[in-house]
């Protein structure tokens, strides 16, 4: 992704023409660099060049894709959001400029729903980020035999889809159909008579859980991949001087994976802040478990209110640009570098 | 993607060689609507086909999806299976074909009048009443007979709760936040005689809700009462209608408020051997409960009425069809194949019918007493108020509870708040 990082990269088109000259062809850019310049120079700027040329070819329909399922749509409801509009009064339709965002903010309705979906992703990610890492430690370490085995029973959870996950959960903690109360009867305040989707923190508790259960593989799966690019000589040399297991993983396996650590923590946390399988399945928002995706839901899908709904549905997206953000800004996460590239 | 597209082209064009095809959008059942489609088409003789297409489960995800699409113009959608309350909705903006007046009058003929209204907006019929849904009073006559209840007269709430707490017993009643919920409020202020709305054709700016009346309060203080004194069991702020059935099935089932559907459920439980026959020798059922000493109640009306697309290009096709799936000899073999009551009233007379549910008068009964639910174009946004604010049931409160769904449905409806 940076340009320093990869000198033929994305980077590159715009180098072969300073801005200063402005008048200047290409080729007489050329000209001027193979008279003046040392001649590698204007060697490498052609590879560059070319290089770059070959980077949009690959990657241009990608883009062109991109744009039309991300951008366009974002724009259509930035732009449907600044409008009152009923699916089913079509012809009722106004423009009323940034008043739905009014709406929005100043209804307690949004600031519960986006402490209850802060919330979620918090606790999730953290729970998430201990796990996973004691899982991808656990596969890191298995022995060979084991491994494939290990991983793929690991992997299993995130392999099914949310929806039938959620049933799952929601069937067993269920109080007609559950199993849950009578297997762990014996844990206080749990018994037969407990409806855990009745409250909003025993709701909450159930929804969390599921989300752990079926999303923590995905994180250990990242923290994986940044054990392996641990150098294990820094390992043995660190064993060899006399340094504890724990002061090896303090002192030289975690800051070694520290980008992977960033990345797997920001792909989670914007995944979480998206929830919605789970909440929809289990209480539909009942009990204070409302979150920001199922109050766009609601708002655009069920009651038809396209602007309203668009209104809430941008203020999702700049959430979550906040939080990518606050990632890559704050917290210096760096992409490129997750990617073994440094 | 532009190969599938044109493939589909191509496969629309080779269909209309043959007779029209027409598409019915129905609701989940037995088997029952897809079998009327075939005998309509074997009727039709070669004038159309029916192509039956499912919907969701849900009756909001039904209506979610038929909403959008007929906003969009849809023109595969010919026939629709759909839940009265939403028929507002849908005939305000016109993505309802307008009933011809001959059918109209001949459907409307010898219907129960609970169907009628509901197939009915701004004084004209919009769709044709096909089945006809409404709940009864179900009862352990063990129960009933230890509470010292005399079921062959009326009974009232407050004696259900009276017996439900000396017999130490559970209320089957349905208080999970959604559709049914509304469908409890709304029977309860019927029936206290009042309405959840008073002006149901008013604008959206100006509707005004009748909660906050003695109606509203009544109907507050019933179910504030079983919530708080856990009559209707722990389950109760998450019971739908399967919940309130294996409550009233267990060892503390007393009394139940439900549809008809529960009959066929519990005989076939007891032929899977799920249940045991004493179970099924105790259920009594009794009209709906009274909510004011000898004044008639107002049981829920539901069901499913027959709608014809806007953007059909097969408008009267479709209405021939239609007629033909509501006939009433058609109405009588789905109520005993699948379980719905008929809207007409001459399909409860059918032998057939008196034999696979003895309780059929009372059904037909409680159809010309039924109330239903607010029909406005803004149903959707009244019904969800209402669960926002009268959930759990151990929180409403008869003093405050209707002035607050009152203040939220209204903020809603004028724009300036979320739901």
């Amino acid at each position: 992704m940076t340009a320093a990082s990869t000198p033929a990269g994305v980077g590159a088109p715009g180098s072969g023409k300073p801005s200063g000259q402005p008048g200047r062809t290409a080729q007489e850019e050329r000209a001027h660099r193979a008279r003046g310049g040392p001649r590698q120079d204007a060697e490498r700027s052609d590879r560059a060049r070319a290089e770059a040329r070959l980077g949009w070819y690959l990657a241009g329909p990608a883009f062109v894709v991109m744009l039309a399922v991300t951008a366009y749509p974002i724009l259509q409801a930035v732009y449907e959001s600044l409008f009152r509009f009923r699916l089913t009064a079509p012809d009722e339709r106004e423009f009323v400029g940034l008043e739905n965002y009014a709406t929005v903010l100043s209804d307690r309705v949004w600031w519960a729903d986006l402490g209850v979906t802060a919330f979620i992703t918090l606790v999730t990610v953290l729970v998430e980020l201990v796990l996973g890492f004691a899982l991808a430690l656990v596969m890191h370490r298995a022995v060979t035999q084991l491994r494939g085995l290990l991983r793929t029973a690991i992997l299993v959870p995130y392999g099914i889809i949310t929806v039938v996950s959620a049933f799952a959960w929601f069937y067993a903690f269920d109080i007609n159909s559950g199993f849950v109360n009578s297997w762990f009867s014996w844990v206080p305040g749990i018994d037969e008579d407990l409806n855990w989707f009745a409250g909003q923190g025993t709701s909450l508790v159930v929804i969390i859980a599921s989300e752990i259960w079926k999303t923590t593989p995905f994180i250990s799966l990242l923290l994986l991949a940044g054990l392996a690019q641990v150098p294990t000589e820094l390992e043995e040399a660190a064993e060899v001087d006399g340094a504890t297991w724990w002061q090896r993983l303090r002192r030289v396996v975690i800051p070694n994976m520290k980008a992977a650590i960033m990345v797997a923590v920001l792909f989670r946390a914007l995944d979480a802040f998206r929830i919605f399988d789970n909440v929809f399945i289990m209480t539909n928002g009942a009990n204070g478990t409302e979150v920001l995706s199922l109050l766009a839901y609601r708002t655009s899908i069920g009651r038809l209110e396209i602007g309203l709904g668009s209104a809430i549905s941008v203020l999702l997206f700049v959430c979550v640009i906040a939080i990518c953000f606050v990632a890559i800004k704050l917290f210096k996460v760096d992409l490129a570098g997750a990617r073994g590239e440094k | 993607m532009l190969v599938l597209a044109s493939a589909g082209v191509v496969g629309a064009c080779g269909g209309e060689s043959g007779p029209p095809t027409l598409t019915w959008y129905t609701n989940p059942d037995d088997g029952g609507q897809a079998r009327i489609a075939e005998e309509c088409t074997q009727e039709a003789d070669g004038a159309y086909e029916i192509e039956v297409s499912v919907l969701p489960r849900d009756a909001s995800a039904q209506r979610e999806q038929l909403a959008r699409r007929l906003a969009a113009r849809d023109a595969s959608i010919d026939l629709m299976s759909l839940d009265p309350p939403f028929i507002p909705e849908l005939a305000e903006p016109g993505f309802l074909a307008p009933v011809p007046q001959d059918v109209a009058d001949r459907v409307s003929e010898g219907v129960v009048d609970g169907a009628l209204v509901g197939a009915t907006w701004r004084d004209e019929l919009v769709t044709l009443p096909f089945w006809a849904n409404t709940q009864l009073l179900w009862f352990r006559t063990s129960v009933a007979e230890g509470a010292g209840l005399d079921m062959s007269a009326p009974v009232t709430w407050d004696q259900l709760i009276e017996a439900a707490t000396t017999q130490d017993a559970y209320l089957g009643v349905q208080g999970t936040k959604a559709e049914s919920l509304t469908v409890w409020v709304n029977a309860l202020v019927e029936s206290a005689g009042g309405h959840v709305i008073e002006d149901p054709e008013a604008e959206a700016d100006d509707v005004a809700l009748g909660l906050e009346s003695e109606a509203g309060q009544e109907a507050a203080r019933i179910i504030g009462e079983i919530g708080s004194e856990g009559l209707g069991g722990p389950g109760l702020p998450t019971a739908d209608e399967n919940a309130s059935l294996t409550l009233f099935q267990g060892d503390r089932g007393s009394f139940m408020v439900n549809w008809p559907f529960v009959w066929r459920a519990m005989n076939a439980a007891v032929e899977d051997g799920a249940l045991d026959q004493a179970v099924l020798d105790d259920i009594g059922w009794a009209l709906y409960p009274q909510v004011l000493e000898g004044s008639e109640s107002r049981p829920p009306y539901g069901g499913i009425n027959i709608g014809v697309g806007a953007f059909s290009p097969d408008v009267d096709l479709a209405y021939q069809a239609a007629e033909c799936i509501v006939d009433p000899a058609k109405q009588a073999e789905y109520f005993v194949s699948d379980g719905n009551p008929p809207a007409a009233s001459a399909a409860y007379d059918d032998p057939e019918v008196q034999e696979a549910f003895p309780m059929a008068d009372v059904i037909r009964q409680s159809l010309e007493q039924a109330a239903p639910r607010p029909q406005t174009p803004y149903y959707n946004e009244v019904s969800t108020g209402l669960q926002e604010t009268w959930h759990p049931p151990s929180a409403v409160d008869p003093d405050a509870s209707p002035g607050r769904a009152t203040d939220l449905i209204i903020a809603v409806l004028r724009g300036e708040s979320l739901l």
